[in-house]
């Protein structure tokens, strides 16, 4: 018989009941809540009168609408402008009060966009089955977490009985070798698998990334390319676990300790596909071949190397794929055959789930520092992604690096990666963006955003336009 | 979820094909936090004439005059008549939320989309199929006499009109039991309590530091 899979052991592990029809009881180890996904979830538990089934399991923070601006921030829930912002924060707080759920509120130190916060605090943990409403828990496979979203309805089942009714995906194994070049980032190489697969390319399955490239990759660089699996087509991203892993959990809050972290360490090292392992679909992707990638159009996988060309529609052969560049040319702005460094840019941000870290700001500040944001750049927002990262960007002087090349240190939250509060682009402005989406209208109706790394985002910023990291690496640093 | 057996009720016409889910609930009222509280929104662009903004009270708005449901006769209606292809566009759990909590307890289409009709049996509502001319009969038999009520029997499957002849329809029996037995997933699930708590406790053997608090 065949080895199995990381995302086979992870699914054995947690099966609770295999169904005739093909679906399954999965159980939940955790569930992370927020404002925006959880209200109707908990009413529906009031309706029916039932209670969570195991409230330990539940943790809530506040990040999707949340004000950034810090004098708005620390004047509380209360004066949260926008009024269904502010109920929507306020009933998260008192649903998790009346039911007894571990929440850390708008200001308190653990708070920070879902994502960021969960493996930071230790409350996801390698091994573990996530859910969370929202698409981009598949964060969390970077340490071989079964990580999901899930809908609103979900939410609630989840909470009720925990566990989530859900089928077997495929296997996928997308392979990354060889060493990645200087300025080029895990960003870079999610980017890059997009463009290569498409957005539809991993439908219908877990992706499990491997190869030398994610080997040689940090933990948070791991999250940056985990959580773009959906913008892959797969609700689950994954690597298997290694000594970097362990030492990245380490201490963590809500990390075991003593004889029980021995023992979770022992387990977690099985957390690797057995090497006779059997994937349904395999993609090779050499990983010397990748450079800096820009998004140009609407979609993920609209993109191209910082080096290369915006696609011209006669060049496309296909009818279908023809009429969505003709289509993204146009509401983007911008002619097909330019080059991308000729791509404006009025705003910039550096911030969401996908690259927030402290590594991330650590890139950006490496290029802000001592430099200044361009004239024709109205605004550059950094974000960090929770308290705890702001904390540690501050011990290092990073925010001040920042101020002082014009650019806004920014209170944590996910801000201008959905708009949802007043981080907004205008009607036709472009934005140099470290988010995972470029869809019409997500950052602000009317907004062009391109996707890029934060170290091409801090270049974008102090050029005007988009730019190759590497050339003003070279350029000036000393 | 309320259990579902027999219903007899005021039967109300919604006279047009491939309605939307947002004709049924307008994306203004999806940023609300509740999933009750829908109901005097339904169809908002249709019933009223002015634009329906969240929180407003629906008593002081101008009603649409022309539109069936603000009519006397169709007041207390839980049964809707409606075309094909009822419920497309948007996969808003909103729009079963919306009906139900005006009071609709049945639709009767030749027709619905996909999600639309998979939510309905989320939330207590039966949507019946039956062909396009019967549709058309009961449409007409409707708007002829007023108070015009059905029964559904839903155990037998049959649709009895005022003069007692009996339409029979079909339902997938799975959700007929749902239905029957005023099971949600939720509910379903819960079933299966024992085997979630033995799979439990092993788990707590195999992986205790799951097991402890978050603080
Ligand atoms: S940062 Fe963006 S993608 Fe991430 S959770 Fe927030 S809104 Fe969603």
């Amino acid at each position: 018989m065949a080895g199995k899979t990381l995302y086979d052991k992870l699914w054995d592990a947690h099966l609770v009941q295999q169904r005739a029809d093909g679906s399954a009881l999965l159980y939940i180890d955790r569930h992370i809540l927020h404002e925006v996904t959880s209200p109707q979830a908990f009413e529906g538990l009031r309706l029916a009168d039932r209670r969570p089934w195991r409230l330990d399991t539940n943790i809530a923070t506040p990040d999707h609408n949340i004000s950034t601006d810090r004098e708005e921030r620390a004047a509380g829930v209360d004066a949260i402008p926008d009024e269904t912002s502010r109920i929507q924060v306020k009933t998260l707080d008192e649903n998790c009060e009346s039911f007894g759920i571990r929440e850390f509120k708008m200001n308190e130190m653990g708070q920070g966009i879902v994502h960021v916060m969960g493996p930071e605090l230790g409350a996801s943990l390698p091994g573990m089955t996530v859910v969370c409403g929202d698409s981009h828990t598949a964060t969390h496979g970077a340490f071989a977490c079964l990580a999901h979203g899930i809908g609103t309805s979900e939410v609630e089942h989840v909470l009720a009985t925990q566990c989530l009714v859900t089928k077997k995906m495929k296997n996928l194994l997308i392979q990354v070798d060889g060493e990645l070049g200087t300025g080029v980032t895990a960003k870079d190489v999610i980017l890059a698998v997009i463009g290569e697969i498409g957005t539809a390319g991993g439908n219908g399955y877990a992706i499990e990334f491997a190869g030398q490239v994610f080997r040689d990759m940090s933990i948070e660089g791991r999250m940056t390319v985990c959580n773009m699996a959906i913008e892959a087509g797969a609700r689950v991203g994954m690597v298997s676990v290694d000594d970097k892993t362990i030492a990245y959990f380490k201490g963590r809050r809500f990390a075991p300790t003593g004889e029980m972290w021995d023992r979770a360490v022992s387990y977690w090292r099985t957390l690797q596909s057995d090497s006779d392992a059997v994937f349904d679909k395999t993609v090779v992707i050499s990983g010397s071949d990748i450079v800096p990638q820009v998004s140009w159009g609407t979609s993920p996988e609209m993109v191209v190397p910082v080096t290369g060309s915006i696609p011209r529609i006669e060049d496309e052969m296909d009818p279908v794929k023809r009429q969505a560049i003709e289509h993204a040319l146009k509401y983007m702005g911008l002619q097909g055959g330019s080059p991308v460094t000729s791509i404006p840019v009025d705003r910039v941000f550096i911030g969401s789930c996908t690259n927030s870290r402290i590594e991330d700001l650590r890139a950006a500040a490496a290029i802000a520092d001592g430099r200044k944001v361009a004239s024709t750049v109205k605004q550059v927002l950094v974000v960090p992604g929770s308290q705890m990262v702001k904390a540690q960007a501050e011990s290092e002087g990073l925010d001040q690096i920042f101020i002082e090349a014009g650019m806004e240190w920014r209170e944590p939250g996910c801000s201008m990666c959905l708009a949802m509060n007043a981080d907004k682009l205008g009607a036709g402005e472009h934005c140099a963006s470290t988010s995972n989406r470029n869809f019409e209208g997500r950052q602000g109706n009317g907004g062009r955003t391109h996707l890029l790394s934060p170290a091409m985002a801090a270049a974008a910023a102090i050029a005007g336009h988009i730019t190759d990291v590497r050339s003003l690496k070279q350029g000036s640093m000393a | 979820m309320k259990v579902f057996t027999v219903h007899k009720g005021l039967v109300a016409p919604m006279d047009r094909a491939n309605v939307d889910t947002d004709m049924i609930i307008p994306k203004q009222f999806l940023k609300s936090i509740k999933r009750t509280g829908f109901g005097p929104n339904l169809f908002d662009e249709l019933r009223y004439l002015d634009e329906g903004q969240p929180g407003q009270s629906g008593r002081e708005r101008p009603l649409n005059p022309d539109f069936p449901l603000n009519w006397s006769r169709y007041q207390g209606a839980s049964i809707l008549l409606a075309r094909e292809n009822f419920g497309c566009g948007s996969s808003r759990e909103h729009a079963p939320w919306a009906l139900e909590d005006y009071g609709f307890r049945v639709i009767i289409a030749p027709s619905y989309a996909d999600i639309f009709f998979n939510n309905c049996f989320k939330n207590g509502l039966l949507p019946i199929v039956l062909n396009e001319n019967i549709v058309s009969n009961l449409f007409r038999e409707a708007e002829q006499n007023p108070g015009y009520q059905l029964t559904v029997d839903l155990p037998r499957q049959r649709l009895i009109k005022p003069d007692g002849e009996e339409l029979s329809f079909e339902i997938d029996p799975f959700y007929k039991q749902c239905l029957l037995e005023g099971l949600d997933e939720i509910g379903l699930t819960l079933k299966q309590a024992d085997a979630i708590h033995a799979y439990e406790a092993q788990h707590e053997i195999d992986c205790p530091w799951l097991f402890h608090a978050i603080k």
